[in-house]
């Protein structure tokens, strides 16, 4: 199952090093990480997916949470979450057809397309890692050439 | 505000701090430190490696439960600190340890003797801090020492460049300040631990495992009273030895690896265990699995990021174990609880420890290490400190050695460092001037860092070491005997060096005892002596540390002496 952990840390060099070496030393591992700095600039919040089971979660959260740099660790429940992450495809246009399917495609799943091209295409779509998922097995028998992804954001919905 | 080179005022901070003794060895990088170190009334204690002056630190911790400090310089200095460091960690001691640095704008150039510090230590301190402006060092200190002592103990870092140590700065020394991520202390969680006592009343074959968590917080009357008030057998780990006076009718002695035959046997009899201020280590209960699965575990610990680490609770207790410990003893005498009645269960935990006590087969001869760790015992005074080294004779003296007075035992049990005992029994020393301080020791460890017998008669700090000399690498040799077929190889030490002359070249007592009658007088003489003094204790090289429980296997299958 797909764990969000959202971490509020304080906004300094090296704590993102210091997060990623406590997943490697405690043999845990990052599905997708995106950072950045929040309002206040004293913080960056830090968004990381990882899958595993109940106990392996809460060992997470609570080695997160025992380090000094952490202010602030949630586990955010998906169904009172908006998560979104950013992909950018570039994808091959073989026939004439080809690129008038990958705009279809794209507009059907809310994509904006770029640098439309001869031979390529580029598209960039806002969604969550599952639909990015979908989006990308309809997009190969077209031939992806290189994707650039940018890990989950996440926040919680107000009240929830 | 006052104006201030950064070294200046870290003696100034060190000083606020209650700093009287500081351990370790001056080199370029922070020869600012060391001449401000000169002119302040902080007394410097040289060690002769980095490593020593780390363990110094580390036993002056321990005993005085406030961190021990050491210095070392860049590179090499600070890269040997971090065996001293990562021990210190694995048995969460209080430590800041304070090392130089290259200058800011050298830093990342790949300087002389330049390491980076902060990155290698990462995995093995608390905390660890770099400050860039002199103005910084006097909080980054409060800060330090407020960590490295609070909640779970362990060791902090302070690297500093050596600009930062020789530039003045505007210096205030803080008395509040705030670090918004650390939160060491909860309340003690009162439901829980009134569902624990109710768990332990309603079971039948409770026990109490004490860990390095009670010694740390120096909760032995606590757990005493609930012992003795409940009628539970206390069995510990082995960084819990000495957290229940071994002396004690409700007493079986560490578990584990090696532990008790009597504790291993009961623990797995047992069907509720009150867990105490440990974390469950592999090598104390043998198997994870197997343990949890019979076994309602009740969990108390400061570190709640150790409840479900390694062992699945039935109910956890988070928070300082002295608070909740006294909330514990106050919910009992309430309830007016008082288990005078004997009750089934402990007169088998009392006809068990006595089988054992009576039946366990030793091997014969008048040197065994049975015999001498118990003279050891008779001899020593009750409130002396005992340290070890890693291997046989620590776990021989975890069988062997009674400790009776709560709190005078430790031992390098996490990271498990060869060459810590000797060095932090001279810590150890420091922080109680008034008691005597013994490393039991072999002679395979007290190879590794032996030349702190210069620290330790240059600076009038004596200590005795117990040295248990099979001449060889004792529980290597126990391992190859038992799992790979007696292929032995790089255990024999071939009696060299030869340990009284070793002594006596550094100025301290070397004695050999080859009698029982010889180690008494040994004994008294080092308990007398002004100066260290080393007992080199022959044995036979052959003799095997039993009970043993093979690693990855659980408890009940305790290999017994045949």
């Amino acid at each position: 199952m797909l764990t969000i952990i959202s971490i509020l840390v304080e906004n300094k060099p090296g704590i993102l090093w210091k997060v990623t070496n406590m997943f490697r030393s405690r043999n845990f591992n990052i599905e997708s990480i995106s950072v950045g700095v929040t309002v206040d600039p004293e913080f960056s919040r830090m968004t990381i997916t990882t899958k595993g089971d109940e106990k392996y979660v809460q060992q997470i959260v609570k080695q997160l949470d025992k380090m000094i740099d952490t202010v602030e660790v949630r586990r955010l429940d998906e169904h009172k979450t908006v998560y979104r992450e950013l992909i950018l495809f570039k994808i091959k246009v073989s026939k004439a057809s080809d690129s008038m399917e990958i705009n279809k495609l794209a507009s059907a799943y809310g994509a904006k397309v770029h640098d439309a091209k001869k031979d390529s295409i580029m598209v960039e779509l806002t969604a969550t890692p599952d639909q990015i998922n979908a989006f990308e097995e309809l997009a190969k028998p077209y031939g992806i050439i290189e994707t650039a992804r940018t890990g989950v954001a996440a926040l919680q919905r107000s009240g929830a | 505000m006052e104006n201030m080179i950064g070294a200046r005022a870290l003696m100034v901070a060190l000083e606020k701090e209650g700093v009287k003794e500081v351990f370790g060895l001056p080199g370029g990088a922070n020869l600012p430190m060391y001449d401000e170190l000169y002119k302040s009334n902080i007394r410097h204690i040289l060690a002769r490696h980095e490593q020593s002056a780390a363990h110094m630190a580390d036993g002056y911790g321990r005993v005085s439960r406030k961190p021990g400090v050491c210095f070392a310089t860049s590179g090499p200095g600070s890269t040997n600190l971090i065996t001293g460091i990562a021990t210190a960690q694995a048995d969460s001691a209080p430590m800041v340890a304070i090392t130089g640095q290259v200058p800011v704008k050298m830093i990342g150039r790949d300087a002389f003797q330049e390491s980076d510090i902060i990155g290698m230590s990462n995995p093995c301190v608390k905390y660890a801090f770099q400050p860039r402006d002199p103005s910084e060092i006097p909080e980054v200190v409060k800060k330090g020492f407020y960590i490295a002592s609070t909640g779970r103990p362990g060791p902090v870092l302070l690297d500093i460049p050596k600009d930062v140590q020789q530039n003045e700065g505007k210096m205030t020394f803080p008395h509040e300040f705030k670090i918004r991520g650390y939160h060491p202390w909860t309340d003690p969680d009162i439901a829980n631990i009134e569902k624990a006592i109710d768990m332990l009343l309603s079971s039948e074959k409770p026990i109490i495992l004490s860990g390095g968590g009670v010694i740390i917080s120096s909760t032995f009357p606590e757990l005493q009273s609930i012992a003795e008030m409940l009628m539970i057998p206390v069995v510990t780990t082995f960084k819990g030895k000495g957290s229940f006076p071994e002396n004690h009718p409700l007493s079986l002695g560490p578990i584990g690896m090696h532990g008790h035959a009597e504790a291993n046997k009961l623990m797995v009899e047992a069907d509720c265990v009150l867990a105490i201020g440990t974390r469950f280590s592999d090598r104390s209960i043998g198997t994870f699995e197997e343990f949890e699965k019979r076994l309602k575990i009740i969990h108390m610990d400061v570190d709640p990021a150790e409840i479900g680490k390694n062992q699945t609770t039935s109910i956890a207790v988070v928070g300082d174990l002295q608070a909740s410990l006294r909330i514990m003893v106050k919910m009992l005498m309430k309830k007016a609880i008082k288990q005078t009645e004997e009750n089934k269960w402990i007169k088998h935990v009392k006809e068990v420890k006595q089988y054992w006590r009576e039946n366990l087969k030793l091997p014969k001869g008048e040197m065994t290490a049975a015999k001498i760790l118990r003279k050891l015992r008779e001899v020593l005074p009750k409130e002396a400190i005992t340290t070890t080294e890693v291997g046989q004779h620590q776990m021989w003296a975890s069988l062997f050695f009674d400790v009776i007075h709560p709190g005078t035992f430790f031992s390098s049990t996490g990271l498990g460092t060869m060459g810590w005992g000797f060095p932090a029994a001279i810590g150890a020393k420091v922080a109680r001037p008034d008691v005597p301080v013994v490393d039991i020791a072999g002679e395979g460890s007290f190879n590794m860092t032996e030349n702190s017998l210069a620290t330790s008669v240059l600076e009038d700090i004596p200590v005795i070491v117990f040295l248990v000399n099979n001449s060889s690498l004792g529980m290597v040799a126990q391992w190859q005997r038992t799992f790979y077929d007696r292929r032995m190889i790089g255990i024999d030490l071939k009696n060299c060096p030869d340990y009284v002359k070793i002594a006596e070249s550094y100025g301290a007592q070397g004695i050999r005892a080859q009698s029982l009658d010889e180690l008494g007088r040994a004994i008294k003489a080092g308990l007398k002596s002004d100066v260290t003094t080393v007992i080199d204790i022959p044995i036979d090289p052959d003799d095997d540390v039993l009970p043993f429980v093979a690693p990855g296997t659980p408890l009940k299958d305790m290999i017994l002496p045949s």
